[in-house]
């Protein structure tokens, strides 16, 4: 029944966009954070999405391949009183652009909310459908 | 008598089916929307439609081994509909080409299209029942 797979593809991509929303807070939460558990500055973390089939029948859903480093260059800063700085004064501090990730967060958000709303139609149809002849 | 009740039945079923194939289609579109390279894909619902004959359905059969076995309908036909990529109207520098209003007018259009089908098919069981039970 095609209809019962809307539900694995858009739990599929709910899933996925849920994972984008924790990624990017983890960004926004460390936006500031100098140092880490490697004693190196934070560096942004970015998903990234790949197409996958979730049932019998090529039913395209969503699914994160993994969650990448940013490589752009970290945000350096003189600033000789940090404890962080470098013998010339220097801070790393990490390379999350806070308008990327608002922006990130605002379409993962919409994205996640495209697939409730999917979900619902689907799920309107497919009670009409348990009602046919009555 | 059953084998007229089908014939009637059968277009709302074909088109049900289609429809149903449809909506999972587009929402793969929808769930794809932030994918990189992933390609909108839609099928022309008419050509479908009319590709789906009687006689294609037929073709379709499972092995029924015993003679109790149930004999396949066209489930898989309508999975084989030959699907085709959308023409992108602002393609994105990922190479995706889900374009979101689009997507979402199709799937909306396709739910109320969905819905009307069985309405039909509910009217037709009445009209059957309102036969059977002679106008009362």
């Amino acid at each position: 029944m095609s209809l019962f797979s809307v539900f694995n593809v858009a739990g599929s991509a709910m899933a996925a966009q849920s994972q984008r929303l924790n990624v990017v807070a983890s960004n926004l939460a460390n936006a500031d954070s100098a140092t880490s558990s490697t004693g190196e500055a934070y560096r942004s973390r970015q998903v990234v999405f790949r197409t996958i089939d979730v049932s019998a029948d090529k039913a395209k859903g969503v699914k994160v391949a993994g969650v990448v480093h940013d490589q752009s260059p970290m945000r350096v800063v003189h600033d000789p009183k940090h404890p962080m700085a470098d013998e010339k004064g220097y801070v790393t501090l990490p390379n999350v652009n806070v308008v990327d990730e608002m922006v990130n967060m605002m379409s993962a958000s919409r994205s996640y909310q495209n697939s409730v709303d999917m979900m619902n139609v689907t799920k309107t149809l497919l009670q009409k459908t348990l009602s046919i002849g009555q | 008598m059953i084998n007229k009740l089908e014939n009637l039945l059968n277009f709302n079923q074909k088109a049900l089916g289609l429809r149903a194939a449809r909506q999972e289609l587009l929402s793969g579109n929808i769930a794809n929307a932030d994918t990189p390279g992933f390609k909108a894909r839609d099928f022309d619902f008419s050509k479908a439609m009319q590709n789906a004959s009687p006689q294609q359905i037929q073709n379709f059969s499972l092995a029924t081994t015993v003679p109790r076995h149930i004999s396949s309908t066209d489930f898989r036909s309508i999975t084989s509909v030959p699907k085709q990529y959308r023409v992108p109207q602002q393609p994105s520098i990922d190479g995706n080409t889900v374009d979101m209003d689009t997507e979402r007018m199709q799937f909306m259009d396709n739910a109320i299209r969905y819905d009307a089908g069985l309405t039909f098919i509910s009217g037709q069981f009445r009209t059957l029942l309102s036969a059977i039970r002679e106008g009362n």
